[in-house]
């Protein structure tokens, strides 16, 4: 059966076309919900896409969380709906409060845009379900602001709670270092406990068609397809 | 109102009187001052007099360059519109079209490097967004002086940033472009940007107002005094005073680009508009003024409408001002409030600020004041056109008269100086600060030698390349001219695209001097006739003047910005080596040209010798041949052969993309190739129409009658290695060997090393 996914668009999205179209490419009834709007029109996914919401001027994602979507993303999320935070997405989250944790300025001080090696860790979310954990990944990152920063108590609990979904890794020894932006604990992606709320730097999303040089991020979209029981709308339950 | 007749205007009280010193201050000569008057009956008032000046300046005027670019072919079954729109349009399969544009931001990167490249950006993308056209693609040609210097440091370091700043927030991925070093460019860098963006050919949508009656509105980002007289600016040579200009450099907002994108695009699908303009250089003066001449009406505006960030801005500074994100927009009385509601959902707003009228002038009123009142077509048109005088520089003639004093270096040594070398090496440090994937559909990102684009929902592909060997063109810009087309359509070939047409940012020094306009003049007969033998029409392009500072001007530096179609994108093939054991050929014959070579201009810090001359006809069978074996899938990779010649296109086709994780050997025996040339002439000549490509053992015949039936020369030169493995040449009797690891490290790191400290660089040196 086939999945209602919402790509919500602040002013400023600029991946959320790129999101929007590979969920439909796994099959999804996927839409675009506005900022502005209250509902998520009683989709079963959220996805928060990448961009520059409202410009990002201030510090990323601090502008996108008060937006009047994000009451409804909130009750989404805290019913157990799956929301994927993409790039700008997971900066979203994590200003939310939706995911622990900041994302910073890169350690380079650069825009950093390159395919990375990852890792994925945790397999019981409803993104990463369809990959064996430990898969060796190469995904496309593109951001200023993606070093993921965290008290150590934090960190700790991250990894003890199993809450890592992808790491950075070393590729080739004689390669590039992993790590693009000195991320802790080269820390990548992120879940909340639950595993419902996902974010992560890379963009899965522009690599889902072997012409684009690989098809390796179809997985987390497939997975949320393939999930065992859609979770119910939570549309009605918040009202 | 003031003022009875059609064309009077007054003065604003205070504002000072029209002097020779005012009009001299204005760029204006004393010629131009008398075509004013006639055009006018009358003395100008000081409003009139900026708008004259900046509508008249070289930037928007064209007025040495109009007669030379008048030759450029401009016609062809592919064109959908050809140059004086705001970007030109060619027609793609399935209904769909490309727009595309190049132009310069040189001067205010110059004084400003991260503002004024980003403004550069962000005013290319506008003139491919105001024809409908949704942007895929940016690319830029960036030059500066030597990076042992570090003010040339820190403005590429700035630049870098500003550039990839704008595109990544907009989200239009950056494919490729080219960066390059030489000393005519201290203190003189070149910003050239360009745009790449796709519509459906019934949505094109042109800057023609039209409809008596209907309403001027500006739409996005207020005005403000930022960036007046910015055009002007743009048309005299640098100097010491340039410092004094920086705030004429405007300052770019791009989350309000991406607005004014969506909004744009919503407003012209929606068919709510009859016409749009970027507010470009000489921002509302110019966008008016010519939108109303290709309409043949006139306009009325009201600068007192005009939304402004300060207040007390006069006439003249709202008419000059080049404050960013804005646009003009013409539209019918009763869709203004369908268009503010489109505006506002972007978080923009609408301003009707004027009228379509039906006397032909250009009028400008302040709160009911008369303050402009010009002829409009002779505004645009009356700007005097110059036929400066061409004189080929005796110095360059002499050069090409020269050799390099004899080299010592061994081939080993050579090529790793080479690919150590700024301008040969990786450009990563660079487009890694610039997304290149956003929008999912890079096929080839940069590195390539075009970047290639999926267009979802069809077939088909886009390559993208931007392309100039100035070395060439500073010793024979005939010449260099055709090989700068030469080059950018094997690029694009390269990719199994075919070449459909260009567009062309023409950066010279002073025109008024012979040396220069020589090199003009012949710069865009070469470019003229190489488009007539490939059949890429010129759409549109820019043409930058003046680019010259106390230490002298810069070497003729025309960019061509070329797209080709790959009618299925799934053929597209890519630069580097793919498997071992795959064979290796060189497409074309050598003769050794070393004029104005990488070889001799890195290495023994000689620019001089004659350039090869281009073989138009050898470029287009060669182009056709690439088109047809990546057809015919028999292809693993092709890589154009051009600076630093065979051994460095080698090189690099084995030290792999810029992620690959390991490089590739290769084993290429030269013996019968080229024979009797000196052994550095043969690996490092930089002869046109050749490539190396690549292909699987089974293919190799199948290549070969490809050939035979283009009339390409084919040579075998050997087999790809094993990952890591080495690369060895054999010619001249002996066999010279490299380690790829070893090669690719250099090539990787030349510019980073040199970047290191950039951020300790700053504002030094002048």
């Amino acid at each position: 059966m086939t999945r209602r996914v919402a790509v919500v668009r602040f002013p400023g999205s600029n991946c959320d076309a790129d999101a929007l179209r590979a969920a439909q490419t796994v099959g999804a009834d996927a839409r675009y919900v506005w900022h502005r709007d209250t509902s998520l029109g009683g989709a079963d996914v959220v996805i928060l896409p990448g961009g520059f919401s409202y410009g990002d001027y201030l510090r990323s994602g601090a502008i996108a969380r008060f937006s009047p979507i994000m009451a409804a993303v909130r009750r989404h999320a805290e019913a157990g709906g799956p929301v994927l935070g993409i790039c700008n997405g997971f900066q979203i989250l994590c200003e939310a409060h939706l995911l622990p944790g900041a994302l910073m300025r890169n350690a380079g001080l650069t825009f950093v845009s390159r395919p990375v090696p990852v890792t994925v860790e945790r397999t019981t979310t409803p993104f990463t379900s369809a990959y064996a954990p430990g898969t060796r990944l190469s995904l496309p990152v593109a951001h200023g602001e993606g070093r993921f920063a965290a008290t150590e108590d934090v960190a700790r609990m991250l990894e003890a709670e199993g809450r890592v979904v992808l790491r950075y890794v070393k590729g080739d020894p004689a390669a590039e270092p992993g790590n693009p932006n000195g991320s802790a604990h080269d820390i990548a992606g992120i879940s909340n406990a639950e595993g419902n709320v996902v974010g992560i730097m890379p963009h899965p999303e522009r690599v889902t068609n072997p012409l684009l040089g690989s098809d390796e991020g179809l997985g987390f979209f497939t997975s949320f397809m393939t999930a065992a029981s859609p979770t119910p709308p939570m549309e009605s339950a918040s009202r | 109102m003031l003022g009875t007749g059609a064309t009077d205007a007054v003065a604003l009280p205070g504002e000072p009187a029209v002097t020779p010193e005012l009009v001299r201050e204005h760029n204006l000569t004393s010629g131009e001052y008398d075509r004013i008057l006639d055009v006018l009956g009358r003395a100008p008032t000081l409003t009139e007099l900026g708008v004259f000046s900046a509508l008249w300046s070289e930037h928007c005027s064209y007025k040495h360059s109009r007669p030379v670019l008048r030759a450029f072919p401009t016609t062809g079954p592919q064109v959908v519109q050809g140059p004086g729109e705001n970007a030109g349009v060619l027609r793609l399969p399935d209904g769909w079209a490309v727009a595309f544009k190049v132009e310069s931001h040189n001067h205010p990167s110059a004084v400003e490097p991260y503002q004024g490249a980003a403004t550069g950006v962000g005013g290319i993308l506008r003139d491919v967004f105001t024809m409908g056209a949704r942007p895929v693609a940016l690319l830029n040609s960036l030059r500066f002086g030597p990076l042992d210097h570090p003010r040339n440091r820190y403005l590429f370091a700035g630049v870098v940033r500003g550039v990839g700043d704008y595109g990544n927030c907009v989200g239009i991925p950056t494919l490729g472009g080219e960066v390059a070093f030489a000393p005519g460019y201290t203190g003189n860098p070149l910003v050239n940007a360009m745009c790449v963006g796709l519509l459906r050919e019934s949505e094109l949508i042109r800057a023609r107002a039209e409809g008596v009656g209907n309403v001027l509105l500006t739409v996005g980002a207020r005005t403000g005094r930022d960036g007046i007289h910015g055009a002007s600016f743009a048309s005299e040579e640098l100097s010491a005073a340039s410092e004094a200009r920086r705030p004429q450099v405007q300052v770019g907002d791009p989350f309000t680009e991406k607005l004014l994108l969506e909004a744009s695009l919503e407003l012209i699908t929606s068919g709510l508009i009859v016409a749009i303009q970027d507010m470009g250089a000489a921002g509302l003066t110019s966008s008016s003024a010519e939108m109303a001449a290709r309409g043949g009406v006139g306009v009325e505006i009201d600068t007192g409408l005009v939304p402004t960030r300060e207040s007390g801005m006069t006439p003249y500074e709202i008419l000059l001002s080049e404050s960013q994100e804005r646009m003009l927009v013409v539209a019918e009385p009763a869709r203004v409030e369908e268009i503010s509601a489109v505006c506002a959902r972007w978080e923009l707003t609408a301003t009707p600020i004027g009228r379509v009228t039906d006397d032909g002038i250009f009028r400008v009123t302040h709160h009911g004041t008369v303050v402009a009142a010009i002829p409009g077509q002779r505004l645009v048109d009356d700007c005097p056109v110059y036929h400066p005088e061409a004189r080929e520089s005796e110095d360059v003639r002499a050069r090409r008269g020269m050799t390099a004093p004899a080299l010592t270096i061994d081939p080993e040594a050579a090529l790793l100086q080479l690919l150590d070398a700024p301008n040969l090496a990786s450009k990563r440090w660079v487009y890694e600060q610039y997304d290149s994937t956003v929008q999912a559909a890079t096929v080839i990102p940069p590195g390539g030698d075009a970047g290639v684009i999926m267009v979802p929902g069809t077939d088909f592909g886009l390559a993208v390349t931007l392309d100039c060997n100035a070395r060439l063109l500073a010793l024979d810009p005939y010449e260099g001219g055709k090989a700068a087309v030469a080059e950018a359509a094997r690029n694009i070939a390269c990719t199994g695209a075919r070449p459909l047409g260009i567009t062309d940012c023409l950066n010279f020094g002073n025109p008024e001097k012979p040396e220069v306009f020589f090199q003009f003049r012949e710069a865009c007969r070469g470019i003229g006739d190489a488009c007539r033998a490939f059949a890429t029409p010129v759409t549109g392009g820019n043409v930058s003047f003046y680019n010259e500072s106390p230490s002298g001007a810069i070497d003729p530096t025309p960019t061509i910005g070329m797209v080709g179609l790959l009618e299925r994108v799934s053929d597209r093939v890519g630069s580097h080596f793919a498997a071992p054991g795959d064979r290796i050929c060189i497409l074309g014959t050598t003769a050794g040209a070393l004029g104005g070579s990488a070889y001799w201009a890195e290495l023994a810090g000689f620019v001089g010798g004659t350039p090869a001359p281009v073989d138009l006809d050898a470029e287009r069978r060669l182009q056709e041949l690439l088109v047809a074996a990546a057809r015919e899938g028999l292809l693993r990779s092709a890589h154009d052969c051009s600076e630093g010649g065979l051994a460095v296109a080698v090189a690099e086709a084995a030290m792999g993309a810029s992620y690959a994780e390991h490089p590739l050997g290769a084993a290429v025996d030269l013996t019968g190739y080229g024979d009797g040339l000196a052994l550095d002439a043969l690996l490092f000549g930089e002869d046109g129409a050749r490539a190396v490509v690549s292909l699987a053992e089974g293919a190799a015949g199948a290549l070969a009658e490809l050939c035979a039936r283009h009339g390409v020369p084919l040579f075998r030169a050997g087999a790809v290695g094993s990952p890591g493995g080495a690369l060895t040449i054999q010619a001249g009797g002996r066999t010279m060997t490299w380690d790829t690891r070893h090669l690719r490290r250099t090539w990787l790191d030349a510019i980073p090393r040199r970047m290191r400290h950039a951020d300790l660089d700053r504002n030094t040196g002048a």
